[in-house]
């Protein structure tokens, strides 16, 4: 990959192995543009926190560079790290504070002179302003979260890592999650969020990162990705049900649905001779009572589980 | 040097002692007041002077000093150990902010508590016994680098503890008995001439025997040694400190 002035977050050869001799990262090489929503998906202990924690400064690496902004994240850490905003994946607050003093504590440990107007604004948009003097210990599991993302853009940071922002939130606080994240990236910031959510990464990423078993296994954009990977299905809805496939059709693979009323035909749109065009005149010839038709694409949790199986 | 970073952790640190005022401040004068009433009045009206000053007087360096270090170190290793704990500590680790500053932040609101403990405490014992203060600078000189060595060796007890209990076994297993056997309620020179070589093994020893000096000119150990062991003891806990930031010891491993 070239690193253009467009990339944001340039993460080469990066490895990590914890204390215990765990190797949770294995040379991944990462570029992350500006302003792009990244989703960087894997299932649990796939590596996703800890490569989170190298660039933000709180595991060291084993090996690798990673710059943000054109900065060593360790030479420079100062103005990396400033660049940068985290909210954790789980919900770390101290108990005491209140949610006002919480806020303006992280604006200062991130080095920015105080600004109450810009607290304020920030807590409104986050639907927190009328809990600024509740202690933080009295707030539900969905407010801590929130208390948790204005922390990390107290400082008005230019890239934002959410790890798993919606892991054990309900689906409307998912799709508020989704609509913050979005008038975020408006805003001007680069998102970076992990999740083992398909349907999430599906929902708001421009970018995926499948990553499994410390490894980053590919990278691309979201369209291009289905595109590539996914196979479609026609899927013909007969006026009566068979008993079998009908013999002049077996050639072309097809799958019978257990009711007997559909004919499943898989292929790869991408292939200059899809075969459907052939499928539908051998149907037509074999006299077969076409009711309807119609094809869908792969989801993203297909491919990914395909990934990961192919894989391991 | 990122200033405001010192600022919110220093306040947030000073904050949490205000909100638990009476734990933080009334419980030292509280002890103190009673080593005073068992060891001053009840023992001290038996033994009348060391050194030829009144036992009651005599010891107000020695519990000032027990006060400072239990103190400094509980203050220190908590303020670093909690939010550990609770996992907040993530966002100090991901601040642009240096070994330092954490430390003029944290160690610093621990330092400050335990010095205005230590004049609390001080002014708690003028009730009692008559005080004269030979050298008041010297003193406020070995308060202050006591204040702060503690602080740090609270603040290292802090990284390294990862649990309640290994927090409570170094002041509890080491430190409350170093400072007993540390010439706090006696001179070294009653002991039996043995265990006064064994006592000069004691760092804290060094420490009393200065702080007392600055109050009554009577010492154990001349005071350019008193003060050389305390600057030696907070050189070794910055090194400590600045090498587990560096090598990210128990916390970016
Ligand atoms: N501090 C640590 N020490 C040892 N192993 C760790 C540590 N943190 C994480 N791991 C291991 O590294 C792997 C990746 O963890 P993590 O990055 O948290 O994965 P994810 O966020 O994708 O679920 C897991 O197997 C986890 O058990
Ligand atoms: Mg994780």
């Amino acid at each position: 990959m070239s690193q253009s002035s467009q990339t944001i977050v340039s993460i080469s050869d990066l490895s990590k192995t914890y204390a215990n001799g765990y190797q949770a990262l294995k040379h991944v090489s990462l570029d992350i543009q500006r302003g792009e929503i990244l989703a960087l998906l894997g299932p649990n202990g796939a590596g996703k926190t800890t490569l989170i924690s190298i660039i933000c400064g709180i595991v060291n690496a084993s090996s690798g560079t990673v710059t943000v902004g054109g900065h060593d994240i360790v030479s420079a850490y100062r103005i990396t790290r400033g660049m940068i905003g985290l909210v954790p994946q789980e919900l770390t607050l101290g108990a005491f504070d209140t949610v006002w003093n919480t806020l303006s504590f992280s604006r200062g440990l991130f080095g920015k002179k105080p600004n109450p107007a810009y607290i304020e604004a920030l807590l409104k948009d986050l639907s927190l302003w009328d809990k600024k003097n509740s202690v933080l210990m009295a707030l539900s599991g969905g407010m801590k979260r929130r208390v948790l993302i204005g922390k990390a853009l107290s400082h008005e940071p230019t890239v934002l890592f959410l790890d798993e922002p919606t892991a054990g939130v309900d689906v409307e606080l998912r799709k508020d999650m989704w609509a913050l994240v979005r008038r975020l990236r408006e805003s001007g910031v680069t998102i970076i969020l992990t999740t083992h959510y398909i349907e999430e990464a599906e929902a708001i990423a421009d970018r995926v990162g499948v990553i499994n078993h410390g490894e980053l296994l590919l990278v691309d954009d979201k369209l291009a990705l289905m595109h590539k990977l996914g196979k479609r299905q026609m899927i013909i809805e007969l006026e009566t049900p068979l008993s079998a496939v009908p013999a002049e059709l077996v050639a072309w693979g097809l799958e019978l649905s257990e009711d007997g009323k559909e004919l499943v035909y898989t292929y790869d749109p991408h292939k200059s001779n899809t075969g459907v065009n052939g499928l539908l005149q051998v149907i037509n010839t074999a006299g077969l009572p076409v009711k309807d038709l119609r094809t869908t694409q792969t989801s993203l949790e297909e491919i990914f589980v395909s990934l990961v199986n192919k894989r391991s | 040097m990122n200033t405001y970073a010192i600022r919110v952790i220093y306040k947030q640190e000073m904050m949490r002692a205000w909100e638990t005022l009476l734990q933080s401040f009334a419980s030292p004068v509280l002890s103190t007041s009673l080593y005073f009433v068992v060891f001053g009045s009840a023992i001290g009206s038996r033994i009348q002077h060391v050194e030829g000053v009144s036992y009651g007087s005599f010891i107000v360096p020695g519990l000032m000093m027990l006060a400072l270090l239990t103190q400094s170190i509980a203050n220190a290793s908590f303020g670093i150990f909690f939010p550990k704990f609770t996992g907040a500590i993530y966002e100090v680790m991901s601040a642009p902010i240096s070994f330092l500053e954490i430390i003029l932040g944290y160690v610093g609101a621990a330092a400050t508590k335990s010095f205005i403990i230590g004049l609390i405490i001080l002014i708690t014992a003028s009730f009692f016994v008559p005080l004269h203060i030979a050298h008041p600078v010297w003193m406020v000189a070995f308060l202050v680098l006591t204040c702060i060595s503690f602080s740090l060796f609270g603040f290292i007890i802090g990284l390294w503890a990862d649990d309640f209990e290994k927090l409570q076994l170094i002041p509890l297993l080491v430190i409350t008995p170093l400072v007993f056997l540390g010439g706090s309620f006696y001179s070294v020179s009653m002991l039996p001439p043995a265990w006064q070589t064994v006592t000069l093994f004691n760092p804290v020893v060094y420490l009393i025997s200065g702080f007392r000096w600055s109050f009554f000119e009577v010492s154990d150990v001349s005071v350019a040694v008193s003060l050389s062991v305390v600057l030696v003891f907070l050189a070794a806990c910055l090194l400590t400190v600045w090498w587990m930031f560096k090598t990210g010891y128990r916390l970016r491993q």
